[in-house]
């Protein structure tokens, strides 16, 4: 069953909540709602369940307007950060609710009511708990019944707040690749609130990104990733180095920043040495950021100078070049403009090594490079690096 | 070997010191008068503790006391569980009023509220002739005892419920209307489950002062003897007559009653440390 919202508007006081919202979630889509806390996320959520009334707008469930249906008759599953499970009642209890509260004409027998029952709790692997008290079991396993007792009332479509909000993060991994599993079993319409972008892009079909009451840009996890809209969905993806250039009349982006290197050739330097004495017909490139162009052997030279590169043209912009988008070397080369920063600390948990670098400026520049370069360079802390970025993105 | 001091113990001479302190004083101001009482009653034998007690007048003031925590029981368990859940799961103006109205009777003596409704329902004002007028008695009479009782004791239930409601917040409730339940469904087998042993203990509260309410009660009663004298009132009066044994044996029951719901209050608070 899909899901619209057309134009929701939402005010708690002064404060805009939602401002002219519009959302559609496909049947059997599984749609992440993605922002920072305040952005308005939570609130949609909940208006969808009739949990709170928008100030203008409507909710459609499968094309039908919900302005005048009470939550009971929605349809709706929904799913708590805190589980909201009834403390007083076992785990068969809890997930049972929402068929015995049914009146006697459409109630199940209380045989059908167990088997439903004990079927939904193999489903979330909690058979054997069946007696247990919410407060006999973790965090996990509370949230799995919370979703079972959700899932008993057959809802057209799942709403969840924040599921794995309150969990640890070993168990928040497992728990929504279980979840991902789960839904493409079951296809059930399924709308999701996160601040953990890492989890809206592993579990999620689409991505709604929501900042201040608005929706910034929806779609696949690649495609925001990929192609973000604006600053605020690149800076809320994930960690960014930002710098100063100009965009030249040509539309060409530079860096323009104060405390660059800039390394004087030989005069044949660019025939012999690196990939550019091979590649001649690059060497018009020479002075500007090329994205993805990585000088495989960087030739040793001196470094000669430091100068100050000042836009002669054109309109400044911000630069952003993610961690791992970052280019360092101890031996700069003329074809590229490098921006000196000495290492202040590195972290080698995971896969890339983080390093964070200080610059001549003061500021700090977060790199992720692999054990290779570090290797090849033999980094470690205190030592200055020429840093640059090989992706650049203009907003 | 000596064990060394923990930071947060004093010495044992401070510590015997403190707790000496606290229990002297127990002892003087509330366990003395407790032992005095029983002593009193029993001063001249069991039979002269039971003539006390099965004395007409007695009887009548405990059959009315009865009567009247009947009423004022159940009526403020009503209205403290509909001002609680109005107040803790609704947005509604006039909320924070109505939460300072409920402490009212705790900052009011209770013999000015039994004035008060000396004047509102007192020959005197409109009301009251009016209500003269249709042969309704209120004033030195049943229905006076137990408005000025309900007045004095409405706040012990939604006390203890507001807070309790406020921490457990709307979440249950809100998941059990999403699952179909209606409003009656939701507030017997969610919401009340969840405050039953805050509710038990603001009811006992509540029934140990509507029995033991005197203030209030002395204003608009009247003090006709066998007729609007609860046991407070009938204690007073058997006291100002000189008949101490009588007096400290009625007096003894409202004790026992005190005891009795210390008790039960341990049991609750036991019951719920479990949850």
């Amino acid at each position: 069953m899909a899901i619209h919202a057309r134009n929701i508007n939402k005010r708690f006081g002064p404060f805009v909540a939602l401002k002219d919202v519009n959302l559609e979630v496909h049947t059997g889509e599984l749609v992440a709602l993605l922002g920072p806390s305040g952005s308005g996320k939570t609130t949609l959520l909940r208006i969808i369940a009739g949990l709170e009334f928008a100030d203008s707008g409507t909710v459609y469930l499968d094309g039908d307007p919900m302005h005048d249906k009470d939550v009971r008759d929605r349809g709706v599953g929904f799913v708590f950060q805190h589980y909201a499970l009834f403390k007083h009642m076992t785990v068969f209890q809890n997930v049972a609710f929402g068929l015995r509260v049914r009146p006697k004409d459409t109630r199940p027998s209380d045989e059908d009511i167990r088997d439903r029952v004990m079927k939904l709790l193999h489903l979330v692997h909690l058979d054997a708990f069946h007696n247990r008290y919410p407060q006999q079991l973790s965090g996990g396993q509370r949230q799995r019944v919370a979703l079972a007792r959700a899932l008993a009332v057959e809802p057209k479509v799942l709403l969840l707040d924040e599921p794995f909000g309150a969990l640890d993060a070993k168990i928040r991994k497992e728990l929504r690749r279980w979840m991902r599993r789960l839904h493409d079993e079951m296809h059930i319409t399924s709308l999701f609130v996160t601040h953990d972008q890492e989890e809206a892009m592993e579990v999620s079909d689409r991505v709604v990104v929501m900042s201040h009451g608005r929706i910034e840009q929806t779609g696949t996890p690649t495609e925001v990733w990929k192609q973000p809209k604006n600053a605020f969905v690149y800076d809320f993806l994930g960690n960014y180095n930002e710098f100063d250039g100009w965009k030249d009349n040509q539309g060409i982006v530079h860096l323009a920043e104060t405390d660059m290197i800039e390394v004087n050739l030989p005069a044949d330097a660019k025939k012999n040495a690196g990939w550019l004495g091979r590649y001649p017909e690059f060497s018009s490139l020479v002075g500007r950021v090329l994205p993805g162009l990585v000088e495989s052997t960087p030739p040793v030279l001196p470094v000669q100078k430091k100068t100050v590169r000042k836009p002669t043209g054109g309109t400044p912009v911000k630069i952003y070049a993610r961690p791992h988008e970052m280019w360092i070397t101890k031996t700069p080369d003329k074809n590229h403009e490098y921006i000196a920063a000495k290492v202040v600390h590195i972290n080698p948990a995971g896969p890339l090594i983080k390093l964070e670098l200080e610059r001549l400026g003061g500021q700090f520049l977060q790199v992720e490079v692999s054990q290779s370069v570090m290797d090849t360079y033999a980094v470690v802390k205190g030592d200055t690096l020429y840093v640059r970025p090989t992706e650049t993105r203009v907003f | 070997m000596p064990q060394p001091l923990r930071p947060m113990d004093e010495s044992p001479a401070l510590r015997f010191l403190l707790v000496g302190i606290a229990l002297t004083f127990l002892g003087v101001v509330v366990g003395l008068p407790v032992v005095a009482v029983f002593v009193e009653a029993l001063r001249k034998g069991f039979s002269a503790y039971a003539e006390g007690i099965m004395d007409p007048y007695a009887l009548s003031a405990i059959r009315l006391t009865l009567l009247v925590a009947a009423i004022a029981v159940p009526f403020n368990l009503v209205f403290g569980v509909a001002a609680s859940w109005a107040i803790t799961k609704f947005d509604f103006w006039g909320k924070r009023f109505l939460t300072t109205l409920i402490d009212l009777p705790f900052s009011v003596s209770p013999v000015i509220s039994g004035m008060i409704y000396v004047l509102l329902f007192g020959v005197h004002s409109a009301l009251g002739s009016w209500l003269i007028d249709n042969n309704i008695e209120i004033l030195f009479a049943v229905p006076g005892l137990v408005i000025a009782t309900i007045f004095v004791t409405f706040p012990f239930v939604a006390r203890e419920l507001i807070p309790l409601m406020e921490e457990q917040g709307t979440e249950e409730e809100e998941a059990a209307l999403l699952l179909g339940a209606s409003g009656w469904q939701t507030f017997f087998s969610v919401t009340l489950p969840n405050i039953k042993w805050g509710l038990l203990y603001g009811v006992l509260l509540c029934n140990a002062r509507a029995m033991g309410e005197f203030g209030a009660v002395s204003v608009v009663s009247g003090h006709i003897k066998g007729e609007t004298n609860t046991i407070p009132l009938h204690v007073e009066i058997l006291y100002n007559e000189y008949n101490f044994v009588s007096a400290f044996a009625v007096a003894s029951l409202l004790t026992l009653l005190a005891l009795v719901t210390l008790i039960l209050k341990r049991i609750i608070e036991a019951r719920t440390a479990h949850h």
